[in-house]
């Protein structure tokens, strides 16, 4: 009696026992290894972070940043990204409001000479904090300055500018966004 | 806004075109039919079998399946509680992360278990990539597949009379997994590497930022395999901290749509799996309507708000509210994801849902609020409306005076108990949660906003662990030892009293004999049938909910307008 009883046990918690393991085994390390593997032949710029390797004057070659996260630029020649780290507040709070009026005194400070409407991706943060994409009014709004700055035409920036735009997918999905590390890297040289 | 009409409808029209064949040829797979994959998966699929020592025709009874999904996921919750506890002293950890607080790890157990993949951590600075891939990723499967597995069971109960098993966990597990989580997510995690997800066990990779010449840390990880399975699951739980809304676990337009796609992917095949199991196309295809509409009207209001519910400042051009919003997902696919995420209990984000405009965020916690059946969870999502179509059921025959049936199975005093915890459990604990977790004296210390605002987070939080979905308004401080051990608790409660009581439903269904439909019969598939339920759930909701939410977005809203 107590020995079928034991061994009802066993055979109850065989079934849980063995999928648990063969199915943490199919899931947690073949799936996994069968997608790395394959990511790191067929993709391995994508798999490994998207980061951009230049060369420097003497030669050797630095790693500047990965094409999907946003650095933070605030010198004139430079296009400028998106604040830096997400807010989380209330978009109609009081809070919210003071803290996009300081971002637009910054932007007012950083060029005088532009008494244009900001577009509003530049004085509010993104979900990730590290938005590599700017919207293209947004960078319209900067050739003017980095031109001066740097003196170079501004039709020259915008080459550049639409370089690194992406457009929207199928021309209708999404929005259009420039990747403002790229423009930079440009900007200086750096890539092409 | 024209245009934002037509990628919306694109988006749905695609959805309901994939969910066809996706919910048909769920169907061949869970009845054992010779389907796409058999050749490549049965002979895989009869190895496990006996592995297990168990027979694919061999059926449980109610107690017997409850009781297998017990133990499977209770040795899910050790063993992912146990990982994380021990990831400190386990390889593939290159970044040398320590283990979490037992309360952090307790509630992430519990989250992932529960498929609710609530965060409480931040992926890259707390999880092992051996904790992220053996643990999470693993029941980001297991937890899809039990939900599934008894939505069968379910649907069983339906199809057969004078019956007292069900089918047997053990074979519907292995199915969903084989024949559909998996190979979906393969190719779903090598077309997301290719447009620049990351998937690598190298650690992190220092970069010298342009400017400021400082080092910076760029976080990788086996990121793609598990964001595909997050989608398709209807879990949730991001790879990294801030979920899609971070470049490198959503980095294209192209992801966002296919992520944005995966998400209602398997929840609306179910719709279609449902009327094709039980035979009679028509009770699916009225179920899936309503989804359709209380969807439809959810992401119109979201977007409206998004797109005209920001105050002007002064200088600044008006394009909508994207604070927390990806410039490249813009306005209009963030409120997409936002409403798609919650109600379907999948809880991933691409946006910060504490942004958005406070109707916008009533919205979105009023899906979680119905109990997640706007087509939520998978399985669990139509197993829970199934709870509704029977509740409307019994409250229309009690109008016209006759005894409810559905699908030519009368519905009876024991059934509707059942039904009562699959509809009621999840409010309750919903409500309790907020309300000890307002009682806590140190609970203004975790929110980011203040006022109305602020109750919202707290409100939105414990939605979110009550009807197992998983985001939040990031404002909130989740990990507090309080919100960890309540809020993990309150996970478990609300998966697995309902499961449970689907499974006994079940069971109850599958005893009794199909009655004849006469010319008295309801129809369950026509307008009317539609617009009641529709009815029902709102109903329900704003009974249990409107106080809260007059307290929380209502307030919020009001007070910003006046």
């Amino acid at each position: 009696m107590e020995k079928n009883r034991s061994e009802s046990m066993v055979s109850k918690l065989r079934p849980a026992l063995v999928s648990f393991v063969v199915l943490t085994l199919i899931c947690g390390v073949v799936y996994p290894v069968i997608v790395t593997s394959i990511a790191q032949i067929a993709f391995p710029n994508q798999a490994n972070g998207s980061i951009i390797t230049v060369t420097q004057e003497n030669g050797t070659t630095i790693d500047v940043g990965s094409a999907l996260i946003g650095q933070t630029f605030t010198k004139p020649q430079y296009l400028i990204g998106r604040p830096r780290g997400t807010s989380q507040l209330s978009p109609v709070s009081e809070e919210q409001k003071a803290l996009i009026q300081e971002r637009v005194a910054w932007w007012r400070a950083l060029d005088p000479e532009n008494s244009g409407a900001i577009p509003s991706d530049l004085v509010t943060a993104s979900g990730s904090g590290v938005d590599p994409n700017i919207s293209p009014e947004a960078a319209e709004y900067q050739v003017d300055r980095i031109a001066r700055v740097r003196n170079i035409s501004a039709k020259t920036v915008r080459e550049i500018i639409a370089r690194y735009t992406t457009g929207k997918l199928l021309g209708l999905w999404g929005e259009s966004g420039v990747n403002v590390l790229k423009v930079n890297l440009a900007l200086d040289g750096r890539i092409q | 806004m024209s245009q934002v009409i037509i990628v919306d409808g694109l988006y749905l029209v695609i959805l309901v075109a994939l969910s066809i064949p996706l919910g048909n040829y769920l169907v061949k797979v869970m009845t054992g039919k010779r389907a796409f994959l058999s050749p490549l998966m049965l002979p895989l699929e009869r190895m496990i079998y006996r592995l297990m020592g168990i027979r694919e025709e061999d059926e449980m009874s109610p107690g017997h399946y409850v009781l297998a999904v017990m133990v499977f996921s209770g040795l899910g919750l050790i063993f992912v509680f146990g990982l994380q506890m021990l990831q400190a002293s386990l390889p593939f950890n290159p970044e040398n992360l320590a283990a979490p607080s037992w309360d952090l790890a307790f509630n992430t157990a519990a989250s992932f278990v529960s498929n609710t993949n609530w965060q409480a951590y931040s992926g890259e600075s707390s999880l092992s990539y051996l904790t992220q891939a053996l643990a999470l990723g693993v029941w980001n499967f297991l937890s899809a597949a039990t939900g599934i597995a008894v939505l069968f069971a379910l649907l069983r109960g339906f199809i057969e009379t004078k019956k007292t098993t069900i089918g047997s966990f053990w074979v519907d597990l292995i199915r969903v997994s084989l024949y559909l989580l998996i190979p979906l997510s393969l190719v779903f995690s090598l077309v997301l590497v290719a447009q620049g997800g990351v998937q690598t066990i190298s650690p992190y990779h220092e970069i010298v930022a342009l400017e400021t010449g400082i080092t910076q840390s760029i976080p990788l990880g086996p990121a793609a395999s598990q964001i595909a399975i997050k989608q398709l699951g209807t879990n949730g739980g991001g790879f990294f901290g801030m979920n899609s809304a971070f470049p490198l676990e959503n980095p294209t337009a192209l992801s966002n749509f296919l992520q944005l796609l995966s998400i209602l992917l398997i929840p609306a095949s179910l719709c279609v799996a449902f009327g094709k199991a039980v035979g009679d196309m028509k009770q699916g295809r009225a179920i899936y309507l309503v989804m359709l509409i209380l969807f439809v009207g959810a992401l119109a209001a979201v977007t409206i708000s998004e797109t005209i519910g920001v105050p002007l400042v002064p200088g600044v051009l008006d394009s909508g509210n994207l604070e927390g919003k990806e410039i490249i997902h813009g306005v209009g696919t963030s409120a997409l994801w936002g409403t798609a995420t919650t109600a379907a209990s999948n809880g991933s984000v691409n946006a910060m849902h504490d942004s958005f405009t406070p109707l916008a965020g009533l919205v979105l916690m009023f899906l979680m609020q119905i109990g997640e059946v706007v087509f939520g969870g998978v399985g669990s999502g139509l197993y829970g409306m199934i709870g509704f179509v029977i509740l409307t059921v019994f409250m229309a025959g009690l109008m016209v005076g006759r005894t409810p049936e559905y699908l030519g199975k009368k519905v009876e005093p024991f059934d509707m108990k059942m039904v009562c915890l699959i509809v009621l459990v999840p409010p309750v604990f919903t409500l309790l949660g907020t309300a000890l977790a307002v009682l806590m004296p140190q609970a203004s210390d975790w929110l980011t906003n203040s006022g109305p605002h602020g109750f919202s987070e707290i409100l939105y939080a414990f939605s979110s662990m009550g009807n197992n979905n998983g985001s939040a308004f990031g404002g909130f401080a989740a990990n507090t030892v309080f919100t960890n051990v309540v809020g993990g608790l309150i996970m478990l409660i609300v998966r697995f009293v309902p499961l449970v009581a689907v499974v006994f439903l079940a069971g109850n269904l599958a005893n009794k004999k199909m009655v004849a439909k006469t010319e008295g019969t309801l129809s369950t598939s026509n307008a009317l049938f539609i617009g009641l339920l529709i009815a029902i759930v709102l109903l329900i909701g704003a009974l249990s909910f409107l106080p809260a939410l007059a307290l929380g977005p209502i307030a919020d809203y009001f007070t910003a307008v006046i």
